[in-house]
């Protein structure tokens, strides 16, 4: 049983590894910044998700799942909001690479400033 | 807002923080708990939260849809991204689209907006909160047909939110124009 549990969490740490590593490759050869904040937002949230599953089996004690839970759920709730800001802000000083969008329909309708 | 409602906000706002503090101290004993319902308390009454109303109710089924087809998406994305990230060739295009979603509550939009970052190919640039509009930022669209499928996947995607948590207003208002456009 044992053995098993130790098994799947390794299986779930390299994996989670290889998926943030995934996500850094992307921060570099994405060619704009909107592209680059998917890179942030998807394969490091899923990736970091995976670690905190090996780290959960591989530790096992229920103060320490607990922690690892927060931290998970504070993860899928907070790094869209990051990239959303990174990326709106991203888009209002006009750092958006306009050569490689097939359409954009926020140029016709610029919601109002807050 | 009726004050029944408002009682109700306080108590959802409540239970989630208190849910938050056990779990940070991991273990659930009664001096645990009745010091998480103080500090909920206090924080609420010195920071109070802005009125987000919360008048669906939790479906189980659709919730567990959801849960499922949210997993499977994040996979996906994590699998698209990677994959765009370390095959050979040049930059992907990508598109800025608008999405006027059928139920603009805050709530809704918010969580819609949260969601559909965390689903393949797509990631909020701006959110109109007047009109219930989502700005998309699509990853990886080569044409006006990609375009099309993006925006229906992000309906798609709010169809199945509010199913799970929506109210029955809410369920209404995806029917009539709930049809493909």
């Amino acid at each position: 049983m044992t053995a098993v549990l130790d098994v799947l969490a390794a299986v779930a740490l390299v994996s989670g590894g290889l998926l943030c590593l995934a996500a850094g490759i992307a921060l570099v050869r994405f060619p704009d910044l909107l592209s680059r904040m998917h890179a942030t937002a998807k394969p490091q949230v899923l990736g970091l998700l995976l670690v905190l599953i090996g780290c959960g089996l591989r530790l096992r004690t229920a103060v320490d799942i607990t922690t690892l839970v927060l931290v998970g759920a504070f993860a899928l709730v907070t790094a869209p909001v990051a990239a959303h800001m990174a990326g709106r802000a991203a888009y209002r000083t006009g750092q958006v690479r306009r050569d490689l969008l097939v359409t954009d329909e926020l140029a016709d309708h610029p919601p109002d400033a807050p | 807002m009726t004050p029944r409602l408002r009682r109700r906000n306080r108590i959802v706002a409540v239970a989630g923080l208190v849910a938050v503090w056990l779990l940070l101290w991991g273990s659930f004993t009664p001096l645990t708990l009745a010091g998480g319902i103080v500090l909920a308390l206090v924080v609420l009454a010195v920071f109070p939260l802005p009125p987000v109303t919360f008048a669906g109710r939790l479906r189980p089924w659709p919730i567990a849809v959801f849960t499922a087809l949210f997993l499977r998406d994040l996979l996906l994305a994590s699998a698209q991204i990677a994959w765009l990230a370390i095959r050979p060739g040049p930059p992907p295009r990508s598109a800025i689209i608008a999405v006027p979603l059928r139920v603009g509550s805050d709530l809704n939009l918010t969580l819609t907006a949260e969601a559909v970052s965390l689903i393949p190919g797509s990631l909020i640039v701006e959110a109109d909160r007047r009109t219930g509009t989502l700005y998309v930022h699509v990853l990886g669209v080569t044409g006006p047909a990609g375009v099309e499928r993006a925006r229906a996947g992000v309906l798609d995607l709010e169809a199945r939110i509010v199913r799970a948590i929506g109210s029955a207003a809410e369920l209404a208002a995806l029917d009539p124009e709930g049809a493909p456009r």
